[in-house]
């Protein structure tokens, strides 16, 4: 809004910011009007209670205070067209029992105090003499016809006096009222928004702490992932192969009749219960992958397929055990598309390590135009890598071949 | 019902899967002398008391990788006469080549876990193995075959040569295949004849399980 000020005067005063600046410093007077009463409350209330030790606690909740008031200023930046970044979401519950951790919200408050105590009267002056004055200068020949307005040094008496008046002043109280208030809007919102904006050094310790939080949740996820395959594995699926034995062994005991053909029945119902829960546990992070490692594992995937598949993975050692998951459920989720989508007559998967990275490639000779979308399980496995810095791309020109490929860090720690 | 009663020795960690096992072998009249939950124990156990066969759990405590497999190995490297079967929760052809090349003359067997429940199936296996058959599980032979499927010799087989191949690749006889399609022993073994020359193996009927998975494996 400051190039406003200094452009065109013309374009200025048609344009919206005058009014834009109006509305900025009325609110403010309201806003800090209602600061101003909560503050002396929370002084007054806490200050004669603090013998009962719950003023003490309502004196402490004055940094709180100032943070709400900061959250209806910073909506109110909107008005002047600024925007600026929450360190932390608003929705967040902010507990008034709690001191406020960041330097942020003592600055916060310390505009909050500004606000209440200076900013608001400021406006309220300034905004009432400038449409006062635009006003009464517009209506001074009605205002003259009952009664003699004085502004300034003119003595208005008449309609007729005041008519060439009204067209000279109001135009000019217009302009001059427009600059002012402008100004002194552009100015407070300045304030405000270097008062209330995250300094660079806390947006960046935030945005670290977030990187960190999205790491721990990635790994919460992969561990929550491993122990219910454990779980599964451990439990259910041998309390299932000891069923089958058991009815295996029954088939051999039940004399032949509709009892035998039950018992068949049963079994068959037990195997095939079995296979479907060998079909989840493989889905969660199958048990080759644990004990065998990644060649072992995306080579029973591959032999799976309908559709021949080359699997040519090499690697001294293993890879840490996030990276090795994610690095076979790139090749298992590929390949499921391969199989679906590719129209392809032959896949292969390659993985190699190149300097610190794990590198994984499935390409096959279908006929391309793959994505990576929404709604393709490639999609949470791409949070997965971003989170660890890894890059998930496919290259897939119509007409193919599409190539599937996956880049990872070795190691998972920032 | 088994040829004869046999005596054997169980490494299995799980205690289900374990009473499963035992229960099965024990209805079908052999005797489970000693049953182990680590490779230490069954190592422990044959060397005390030499039983007919063993039968183990690929992965078993502290490690949970192979440490049946390798039990195994260093079993037969001290009793080359005495058949294996190994059993497996998941088909992975990595532990084939340790099995294969482990020493000794007399059957091996590697299964998977969910082939137990078929109970006859179970024990006509168990009984080949211990005369001195190797017995591979049906999903593994399908696997390998799948992978050389795309290239070389094997390219010339007719579908039913594969079939007949794969069926072989079990550890099945000439009379179990011709049962199995259906065909008279004398087509299979015309078949046999013709895989082998197409392959170029030696027609080695004793050994040619081992012939042909040394063949798939490749």
């Amino acid at each position: 809004m400051w190039s406003a000020l200094g452009g065109n005067p013309l374009r200025f005063v048609t344009s919206a910011w005058p009014w834009r600046s109006l509305a900025y410093l009325f609110t403010a007077v309201f806003v800090g009007l209602l600061a101003l009463v909560a503050f002396l409350i929370t002084i007054a209330v806490g200050t004669v209670t603090i013998p009962l030790v719950i003023g003490l606690f309502i004196l402490g909740a004055a940094p709180a205070l100032g943070a709400r008031i900061a959250v209806v200023e910073r909506r109110r930046l909107g008005l002047m067209a600024e925007r600026i970044p929450a360190l932390f979401p608003e929705t967040e519950p902010q507990r008034w029992w709690k001191r406020p951790t960041d330097p942020g919200s003592w600055r916060a408050l310390g505009y909050s105090v500004l606000l209440a105590l200076v900013l608001w009267l400021v406006d309220a002056v300034v905004v009432m003499v400038v449409v006062a004055t635009v006003v009464v200068s517009a209506i001074s020949p009605l205002l003259a016809h009952y009664d003699t307005v004085g502004m300034l040094w003119w003595q208005l008496d008449t309609t007729r006096e005041a008519l060439p008046f009204a067209i000279i002043a109001t135009p000019v109280s217009y302009v001059l009222g427009a600059y002012i208030l402008t100004a002194l809007a552009a100015a407070q919102s300045s304030l405000a928004r270097i008062l209330l904006s995250p300094r660079e050094e806390e947006l960046e310790a935030r945005v670290t702490e977030l990187r960190q939080s999205r790491l721990q949740l990635v790994d919460a996820f992969e561990t929550e992932r491993k122990r219910i395959e454990r779980d599964l594995h451990d439990g259910v699926q041998q309390r299932m192969v000891a069923l089958t034995m058991l009815l295996g062994r029954a088939e051999l005991e039940v004399p032949d009749g509709a009892g035998l053909a039950l018992v068949r029945q049963a079994h068959g119902e037990a195997e095939a219960a079995l296979a479907d829960l060998r079909e989840v546990v493989r889905g969660v992070h199958p048990r080759v992958l644990t004990d065998l490692g990644l060649a072992a594992a995306v080579r029973e995937v591959a032999d799976r397929m309908p559709l021949p598949v080359r699997v040519d993975i090499t690697l001294a050692d293993r890879p840490p055990a996030q990276v090795e998951a994610a690095a076979y459920f790139v090749a298992s989720e590929g390949l499921a598309n391969v199989a679906k989508h590719a129209n392809a007559m032959s896949a292969s998967i390659t993985g190699w390590r190149r300097d610190d990275s794990l590198v994984l490639v499935v390409s096959d000779d279908g006929n391309g135009g793959a994505v990576v979308g929404a709604g393709t399980g490639l999609s949470g496995l791409l949070t997965r890598l971003d989170a660890w810095g890894g890059t998930l791309v496919v290259t897939s020109p119509d007409g193919g071949p599409t190539e599937l490929r996956m880049e990872c860090p070795w190691r998972t720690e920032p | 019902m088994a040829d004869r009663a046999l005596r054997v020795v169980l490494a299995e960690d799980s205690a289900l899967l374990r009473e499963g096992l035992v229960g099965i072998l024990e209805h079908a009249g052999h005797q489970v002398v000693a049953t182990a939950t680590n490779a230490d124990e069954l190592i422990a156990a044959v060397r005390a008391d030499l039983p007919n066969v063993v039968i183990t759990d690929v992965r078993m405590p502290p490690g949970h990788s192979d440490e049946g497999l390798r039990a195994a190995a260093e079993i037969r490297r001290d009793h080359p006469q005495l058949p294996i079967l190994v059993l497996s929760q998941y088909v992975a052809d990595a532990y084939l080549p340790a099995l294969m090349d482990s020493a000794g003359t007399a059957g091996i067997g590697y299964l998977l876990k969910d082939r137990v429940g078929r109970v006859a199936d179970f024990l006509a296996s168990l009984d080949q193995v211990v005369n001195g058959e190797t017995v591979v599980d049906p999903e593994v032979v399908r696997q390998l075959l799948a992978r050389r499927g795309d290239d070389g010799p094997l390219s010339a087989l007719t579908a039913r040569e594969r079939e007949v191949l794969g069926l072989m690749a079990e550890g099945r006889t000439n009379g179990s295949i011709a049962s199995a399609l259906f065909v008279s022993e004398a087509a299979v073994r015309k078949h046999v004849g013709s895989i082998f020359a197409k392959l170029d193996l030696g027609d080695d009927s004793d050994r040619r399980v081992t012939a042909v998975l040394t063949y798939l494996r490749g």
